[in-house]
């Protein structure tokens, strides 16, 4: 369901699938290969008849699975293309082989992770447990909350992938279903100033596939004697600089993106009504929205509670966490998936060990909600806010909260 | 806030609806989210879609529990699921029926209903019961929320593959013009 309303106010209404096609769309991209996937599909089916309308001239490659998906897009990357892709799921899954490899090449990839719980129990649904489970390869992942985050991160995370002190594959996780088919009233940029934005397009200068130009791509390293170690080394800890410099790059891309189409996010953690607050949630994804609303309706009774949103989750933007949480007396942070070696959710675990380096110890506890499809509301925020007041008050944790367990 | 819940059978366009009501409210200013629930839909199976708007911007990406609006655009989709939980007082249904308003049974909450027998009106159109754009002109009928006008405009935008344009056009309009307008008298606490 699209519109473009009136020719010069740019408003669309459209669900998250469709904001990431327009971003690929006005991205310029060159290639796009793709194998459809619940909830993932019709994002690809738009880009399909942006592609086929002409929209966008890129190539299309309709493969035969997600494996070939992404090696179609590690040589057209290789040759210098600009490249696009989204799964999710067992998608994900049976991608995981050039997934895993792409990062180690160090080619700027772009792919939506249109989040979906993992099998089994069988579901079709959303929850983060899919991109939760790659969280560790070295991809950039960044989690959005609206429609509108989805489409202005997408082009974003082109310049954030090719800048050259990142050099890395990104991913946009937006959650299943409630952002993917969830549609809302959108700004659609201006080509011309995506394309300034964006600036030329420099994909892959540091390795190319050029008949004129043979060169050994990815060549046996490592081992136990002679330079394998050392260069090993040096390949691994270039990858992890490439993470830690991606935290700058994203901020700096968010400050440049708000200066030019006045529409502000915040890049790695987004501080709301943390003003005086004695507790706060932590949050990722779209849940944020209904959690926004619970913080306000309990600020208005007078509880002194606020709100960390967490958009950037790899790199972990440690510091900035700490920097936001520092002063309250208790946290709360809500999952959408299961860290299975940790009987909590990863988002908690990521934020403890981050709040070690805080000045001063802070009670914490997990809450995991939203699993396959599930809702998180106002009122789920509403219990969340409740126990974590306790948690202020006397300072002892108690094990996991499982939100929908009784709804 | 004012927040509507549109039950349908798989088929019927209901989420479609709520994605034409999404656009239309959005021309006239408005800031909207419209989520589909979501499940193995076939045709024929209870579907349902939620749609929220204001004038400020909606934040939620959630469900709908308490409706301000039950927009009905099966008529037998009731039997199968309970379209009256967690209306709030004052609440209004618009109802795709051929059956006069007293053969409904209301709960309290219910103030204003509006009728319209749009199954009909389908079969003739479009040669089967497809009701979603009869029922968004009784939906403008009864509520006032949006105007015929805006609906036309959203459905011009909108791809359709079952039907052509032209015939939504007039579906609409149909829709608007056959929808009784009820408004429920409740007996003053004695």
């Amino acid at each position: 369901m699209s519109a473009i309303l009136k020719p010069k106010s740019k408003l669309i209404v459209c669900d998250g699938n469709e904001a990431a096609a327009w971003a690929v769309s006005l991205a310029n991209v060159d290639m796009v290969a793709v194998y459809p996937i619940t909830p993932q599909s019709s994002l690809v089916e738009y880009l399909a008849k942006f592609i086929a309308d002409g929209r966008l001239g890129a190539e299309i490659v309709d493969v035969e699975g997600e494996h070939s998906v992404l090696s179609v897009l590690q040589g057209a990357c290789l040759a210098g293309a600009r490249t696009y892709t989204a799964s999710c799921g067992p998608g994900l899954a049976f991608m995981f082989e050039p997934y895993l490899r792409t990062p180690g090449l160090r080619l700027p990839l772009v792919m939506t992770i249109v989040t979906r719980d993992t099998l089994t129990p069988q579901s079709v649904w959303g929850g983060h447990q899919d991109a939760m489970s790659v969280r560790e390869v070295g991809w950039v992942q960044m989690y959005c909350e609206s429609v509108q985050e989805v489409l202005d991160t997408t082009i974003m995370a082109y310049r954030i992938a090719e800048h050259s002190d990142v050099m890395l594959p990104v991913n946009i996780c937006h959650d299943g279903n409630y952002l993917s088919f969830g549609a809302a009233r959108c700004e659609l940029p201006e080509q011309a100033e995506v394309n300034d934005f964006l600036g030329e397009k420099n994909v892959n200068w540091h390795v190319a596939l050029d008949p004129r130009r043979p060169m050994a791509v990815d060549p046996l390293t490592g081992g136990a004697g002679g330079p394998g170690p050392s260069t090993f080394v040096r390949y691994r800890k270039g990858q992890c600089s490439g993470m830690q410099n991606s935290l700058r790059v994203i901020t700096e891309v968010h400050e440049d993106w708000g200066r030019r189409f006045g529409r502000s996010h915040a890049p790695l953690v987004e501080s709301y009504r943390m003003e005086g607050a004695d507790y706060a949630m932590v949050t990722i994804g779209s849940m944020t929205g209904a959690a926004k609303d619970a913080v306000d309706e309990a600020r208005a009774r007078g509880e002194k509670v606020g709100l960390v949103k967490v958009k950037t989750y790899r790199p972990f933007p440690a510091e900035a966490l700490v920097a936001a949480l520092a002063e309250v007396k208790a946290a709360g942070v809500v999952d959408r998936s299961v860290s299975f070696g940790w009987n909590c959710g990863p988002l908690y675990q990521d934020a403890i060990t981050a709040m070690y380096d805080a000045p001063k110890r802070v009670p914490m506890m997990s809450f995991i909600g939203g699993l396959a499809g599930a809702d998180l509301t106002v009122g789920h925020f509403e219990r969340v806010i409740g126990r974590v007041r306790e948690l202020a008050r006397d300072g002892r944790p108690a094990g996991t909260v499982w939100l929908n367990e009784k709804d | 806030m004012y927040e509507i819940r549109i039950h349908g059978r798989g088929g019927q366009g209901a989420v479609m609806a709520g994605g034409i009501l999404a656009t239309a409210l959005v021309l006239e200013g408005k800031y909207v989210v419209a989520v589909p629930s979501f499940g193995f839909e076939r045709r024929g199976a209870p579907v349902s879609s939620f749609l929220r708007f204001d004038e400020r911007e909606i934040r939620q990406m959630t469900n709908i529990y308490r409706p301000d609006c039950v927009l009905c655009i099966d008529p037998t989709v009731a039997r199968a699921v309970n379209v009256f939980e967690g209306v709030r007082d004052g609440a209004v249904l618009v109802q795709t029926t051929g059956k006069p308003l007293g053969d409904f049974q209301l709960p309290p909450q219910v103030a204003t209903v509006g009728l319209c027998d749009a199954v009909a009106i389908a079969l003739d159109i479009f040669k089967r019961s497809i009701t979603n754009t009869i029922m968004l002109g009784a939906f403008a009928r009864t509520t006032g929320l949006v105007s015929l006008e805006s609906l036309q405009a959203a459905i011009r935008k909108s791809d359709f593959r079952d039907a052509g344009l032209k015939q939504n056009m007039a579906a609409l309009e149909r829709g608007f013009e056959a929808t009784e307008v009820h408004q429920i008298e409740r007996m003053a606490a004695a």
